[in-house]
């Protein structure tokens, strides 16, 4: 079925990226400039929301500024405009994502609401009494509490896949956990406390051989990684735009079709119905139908941008260079006297989690704040991870292609002087 | 610009290390626990009330530099302290912290505590320091819930 307004084919030439050159992608980075404290932003706190490059805020700047309008129900010349502009934007999605088609592309506010669309909308038409799903150790608590809810209501089971002390699943206990009660899997791509990357088409594979559903947290992943659904072959894939250099407010469920349109809507209102009666109210056509109400324009439109930009430069160039940097930021910390990694998986991306000997984390995040140093401490939404560790917190420093060996190394050095602080 | 030491005092990071009253309480009338969601602070605060004095306090747990100073630093003030004189104090330093750095925080009858007026250039660590206070606080009013922060 055709979307309500049907979008023009645009021919899209596959943009010819330059040699990575990290210096020149700052400059894209205006907030890159800002003195904090009197000292050079450092911004090591990508995990938490990434910056923001030049072009998608000159996108949302023009979309205010000219071409602001609602989407999908005017006849106006804007209206149209903005609708054309918005859908196009979920078409550079599927592209990104290597999805089959726009009506898998969902648009929603974040990964969190990713989940909850899927925890409420799958889980009612599919979970029943008895039934289990199945989570990791390391999930984000956006990835678990939405089951619990669903557990609680339907009288469902949440089991979890252990890991071990470096942060990696243990897969013959994940295969051993699936039984014929399994009724989904839902599992992070990346850890965003301790920056594993797990081995999620196995985990797909595995589950399919038994023919239970995936889902994929991938909101760590998508900024880092070349992400395929249809390799990957999951069923779900959350991701939100603001880790990958879109606007906050906007983000994507990826759904196989087969599932979407078996599932009930998310939420009632307006966009997603076909014909509305007090008697009967039929439904949109996909992806529409599960998008009540006026969306986040501005934010898709925006996203759209930050994809365009991200394939000016290409996120193979991008996945190596951090890759380069983590390492890089691996062998310095490791260096510091008392530091211990939390997270030393084979397979890593984006986060350097730590902890330091006699000091707590919010001592480390305070003093390196002192210099410009942005990283986040806390538990990072993920307590369970805390608690396996037996610690109440970590300090991460998580990285963007626009970091530098350099800001490693100021890094690095004040850690060593909060040290000596502590002694 | 503020610096790093207007916040890690030498008063501070001395009861970072060797905090003060840092033991379990056996005999303790009164126990209650306080959480900061925020940054994993928990402590426990004890104490021990005859008629109405605090004839001993304590505290355990696990936190930040400032959140264990801050505790520590509370107990050595309270100790002997009647309760009416606790919730004084709490109410005095509770004002120090959350005044607007523009003004100039009342700090007269707070002595070695007014160490603490620097957290107010750390929006983000004035929970850390007024976490003893706060569970202090709900200690002397006999709640017996959990304190958090949030």
């Amino acid at each position: 079925m055709d979307l309500i307004y049907p979008i023009p084919t645009l021919k899209h030439p596959k943009p010819q990226p330059a040699p990575f050159n990290v210096d020149t992608v700052r400059e894209d980075f205006p907030i890159l400039k800002e003195l904090i404290r009197g000292k050079p932003l450092v911004y090591l706190d990508n995990s938490a929301t990434s910056q923001k490059p030049l072009k998608v805020i000159e996108t949302l700047n023009r979309y205010y500024r000219a071409e602001n309008s609602n989407i999908h129900r005017g006849v106006h010349y804007l209206s149209m405009q903005a609708t054309q502009a918005y859908e196009e934007a979920r078409l550079k999605v599927r592209r990104f994502i290597h999805a089959a088609s726009e009506k898998e592309i969902i648009y929603v506010r974040g990964t969190t609401e990713a989940i909850n669309l899927v925890a409420h909308s799958f889980g009612r038409q599919f979970i029943k009494e008895g039934d289990e799903i199945l989570v990791s150790a390391m999930e984000h608590h956006s990835n678990i509490v939405p089951w619990q809810l669903l557990c609680e209501q339907r009288g469902a089971v949440l089991k979890v896949i252990p890991m071990n002390e470096d942060g990696e699943l243990l897969m013959d206990a994940y295969a051993s956990l699936l039984t014929e009660k399994t009724k989904l899997v839902a599992v992070v791509h990346v850890s965003n406390s301790l920056g594993t990357v797990n081995p999620v088409k196995e985990i797909v594979r595995i589950a399919h051989s038994r023919g239970i559903p995936v889902l994929l947290d991938g909101a760590q992943a998508v900024p880092h990684i070349p992400i395929d659904v249809q390799d990957l072959d999951c069923d779900f894939y959350a991701f939100s735009g603001h880790k990958m250099y879109a606007p906050t407010g906007v983000g994507i469920l990826y759904g196989k079709e087969k599932w979407l349109e078996q599932m009930p809507p998310y939420q009632g209102g307006g966009d997603m119905i076909r014909s509305v009666t007090f008697e009967k109210t039929t439904y949109n056509e996909l992806p529409h139908k599960f998008e009540a109400g006026t969306p986040n324009i501005a934010g898709g439109i925006g996203l759209g941008a930050a994809i365009d930009y991200l394939n000016t430069i290409g996120l193979d160039k991008i996945a190596a260079y951090e890759h380069e940097l983590l390492q890089y930021g691996t062998e310095e910390l490791a260096k510091i006297p008392g530091l211990r990694l939390i997270g030393t998986a084979k397979e890593k991306a984006g986060a350097l989690s730590f902890v330091l000997e006699n000091v707590h984390p919010h001592d480390v995040g305070s003093f390196l704040d002192m210099e410009g140093i942005a990283i986040r401490t806390g538990h990072h939404c993920t307590q369970p991870v805390m608690h396996f560790f037996g610690i109440p917190a970590t300090s991460r420093a998580s990285l963007a292609f626009y970091n530098k060996k350099e800001e490693i190394d100021a890094l690095a050095c004040v850690i060593r002087r909060v040290r000596e602080v502590f002694e | 610009m503020p610096e790093m030491r207007d916040l890690y005092q030498e008063t501070i990071l001395d009861h970072n290390k060797k905090p003060r009253n840092f033991r379990a309480m056996e005999n303790a009338t009164r126990k209650l626990e306080g959480f900061n969601p925020l940054c994993g602070d928990r402590l426990t605060i004890y104490l021990h009330i005859v008629s109405d004095r605090i004839e001993d306090i304590s505290f355990e747990g696990n936190g930040c530099a400032i959140s264990k100073s801050s505790a520590s630093l509370m107990t050595t003030a309270i100790k002997g302290k009647t309760l009416a004189e606790a919730e004084t104090l709490f109410n005095q330093f509770h004002a120090m912290v959350t005044t607007p750095l523009n003004q100039t925080p009342d700090v007269a009858q707070l002595g070695k505590l007014a160490v603490f007026s620097g957290v107010r250039e750390f929006p983000a660590r004035i929970k850390c320091a007024i976490l003893p206070w706060h569970t202090l606080h709900a200690a002397i009013e006999n709640k017996q819930e959990l304190v958090t922060t949030e």
